[in-house]
């Protein structure tokens, strides 16, 4: 059997639609995207970038000027904060999730050596932001508040609606990380009512190395990258037309069939790996991302069952501290309350497009194995 | 660049040697816990006349470096004297394997303290301590210093935990700065028992909680 990449959430692989797509515009349309008074290879190029820009707006909803291309999402999370907090006169308080991506927490705390307070949103069991909480402190001196929309470790949607309507009473701006949800959940902006939000290319099976930001008109943002006049001004820089052609294709062939495909799969796995004794199911049952699942096994640790699984030829990933560069445990899990004995033993299975419902047997099957082993020589076991 | 881990960890941690339990072993003793997320057990079966160790089997919660280095301790500590055995140290057991990475060092650590303790245990409780020095204050706290709050990963003595040590007359009190109803109290006063009653003067050991 071929391996088994079930590491999706982290990256995918690219479509070969995708790539067929992108290859012309390395070999052959390769002009800069230039003004419309230049040469023909780069109002080409600019024409192609358009292209690519128009099909990512239309799908969710987002107007003129308002979408700007970056190098992925760390830098589309790192503009948005830290662009609001540049150009912040009076306000000088940030809240963020606890279960944030580190490119959105370490940009905000990164702000704090320039006075701003940044202060963490509490989140339940599930990962779900404590809505009370929020409406509690927020306050007039409250500049931005940034709760990502889907979680990548543990699957979680967060009530991004309701945060805005609490924002908006004191009129603080509202960032949204999408990056996990672009193309796998329905979004549309101004129905959510966020003033920004980002999305990235490479978990829809495009390419990595582009993303984007979604800056509302209005909103008070400062220049994030000082270069040219390129993407409205707003970021410096030759524009990566490949990246974003790639990424509006890899949008395009997220149909909501597709992703039903992909969840059927997921609850399939869901189901069977919840069969095993003494395992638990890890972030929100209901309000779900479509291809995430993360589970803890008790009584084991997960670098030794991703390594077995590895062994095996199925890719998947733990919020272990052993399994982290650090040592420490996820953040997201211990955010969320858990013990560090049950971060230990979570295991993230993220699917993709190129998944096949005929592996999943499989996989459960060598779980299940694997686990077994492990626990009989645990000293947990039979639990304290 | 692979796997940062040699052929010899793998195996190890694919084929474990002395994997399970002993029952009514003569001596065992646990390192590490589930907060830290290493956890090694080690049973010991001692020859009484000839002090060799006749058989050891361990347990282990943990990573792959923790499986292969508590397998490969077993290893090296099997068949050898009690005196012999003591003498093995981490890099021995890390070198036995290929080495280790930097950041995985402590399951050696780990695995070859776990077997350390037991003999320790064990001499302790068979009267073959040289230096027959009364247990005080300060070598309970020396043995706590293995012992883990599960709240935050730290030692109990350095978590504050542990709050008073007295000894006299052979009972060990423990006071500690929990709730007899916590979640983990049950476990708390275990493993602190655990480490402190094999000592050989050690009477018995009561740990005092907080009045809810």
């Amino acid at each position: 059997m071929n391996y088994v990449y079930l590491d999706n959430g982290a990256s995918t692989r690219v479509d070969p639609i995708v790539l067929k797509e992108m290859i012309k515009y390395m070999d052959e349309v390769y002009g800069v995207a230039s003004s419309q008074f230049s040469h023909q290879p780069g109002i080409m190029a600019r024409d192609s970038l358009e292209k690519a820009r128009e099909i990512i707006k239309a799908g969710l909803n987002i107007r003129e000027g308002e979408l700007v291309f970056t190098s992925g999402g760390t830098e589309a999370n790192n503009m948005a904060i830290k662009g609001v907090a540049f150009e912040s006169e009076k306000r000088r308080k940030i809240l963020v999730s606890g279960v944030e991506h580190y490119s959105v927490l370490h940009s905000a705390r990164s702000l704090e050596i320039h006075g701003f307070e940044v202060i963490t949103i509490p989140v339940d069991g599930d990962g779900v932001i404590d809505l009370e909480w929020l409406e509690k402190n927020i306050d007039d001196n409250t500049l931005l508040v940034s709760v990502q929309h889907s979680n990548h470790e543990v699957g979680t949607v967060q009530p991004i609606e309701e945060i805005v309507k609490f924002a908006k009473r004191v009129g603080a701006i509202v960032h949204t990380d999408a990056a996990y949800s672009f193309g796998w959940i329905p979004i549309d902006v101004e129905k959510l009512g966020v003033d920004l939000l980002t999305i990235t290319g490479h978990k829809i099976h495009g390419p990595k190395g582009i993303g984007g930001l979604y800056i509302k008109k209005g909103t008070p943002i400062k220049k994030w990258m000082d270069g040219g006049y390129n993407e409205f001004d707003m970021r410096g820089g030759t524009e990566n037309i490949p990246g974003a052609v790639g990424m509006a294709k890899a949008f395009e062939l997220m149909t909501e069939e597709e992703v039903e495909r992909v969840r059927s799969m997921r609850d399939y796995l869901k189901e069977r790996l919840l069969s095993i004794e003494d395992t638990h199911l890890n972030g929100s049952e209901k309000n779900r991302h479509p291809a995430n699942l993360n589970v803890t096994f008790d009584y084991i640790e997960g670098e030794s069952v991703v390594l077995h699984l590895d062994m095996r030829g199925i890719g998947v990933i733990t919020g272990s501290a052993c399994f982290s560069r650090s040592l420490e445990p996820s953040h997201i899990l211990m955010a969320m309350g858990k013990t560090h004995e049950h971060a230990h033993g979570s295991v993230r299975y993220s699917f993709g497009r190129f998944n096949k419902k005929e592996e999943l047997d499989y996989v459960f099957e060598q779980t299940e194995v694997v686990v077994r082993k492990l626990r009989e020589m645990s000293p947990l076991k039979g639990g304290k | 660049m692979g796997i940062p881990y040699s052929q010899k960890v793998i195996e190890h941690f694919v084929n474990p040697r002395n994997v399970g339990k002993i029952e009514n072993p003569d001596a065992k003793a646990t390192e590490g816990s589930p907060a830290c997320g290493d956890m090694v057990r080690i049973y010991l079966k001692i020859d009484e006349k000839t002090k060799r160790i006749e058989d050891i089997k361990f347990e282990s919660y943990g990573c792959a470096s923790n499986i292969a280095t508590a397998s490969i301790t077993t290893e090296l500590a099997k068949g050898k004297t009690i005196d012999e055995a003591k003498k093995i140290t981490w890099k021995e057991a890390a070198d036995a394997l290929g080495g280790l990475p930097p950041v995985k060092v402590h399951c050696a650590v780990l695995a070859v303290d776990a077997l350390k303790t037991a003999i320790e245990n064990y001499e302790n409780q068979h009267g073959l301590i040289v230096n027959k020095k009364p247990t005080d204050e300060k070598k309970v706290r020396e043995r706590l210093e293995h012992v883990i709050d599960p709240r935050t990963g730290l030692d109990v003595i350095r978590s504050k935990l542990v709050q008073e040590i007295d000894v006299k007359d052979g009972i060990v009190t423990i006071k500690v700065d929990m709730e007899k109803e916590h979640q983990f109290a049950g476990n708390v006063e275990s493993e602190l028992k655990e480490r402190i009653e094999p000592l050989w003067d050690v009477k018995e050991v009561r740990v005092v909680f907080n009045k809810s």
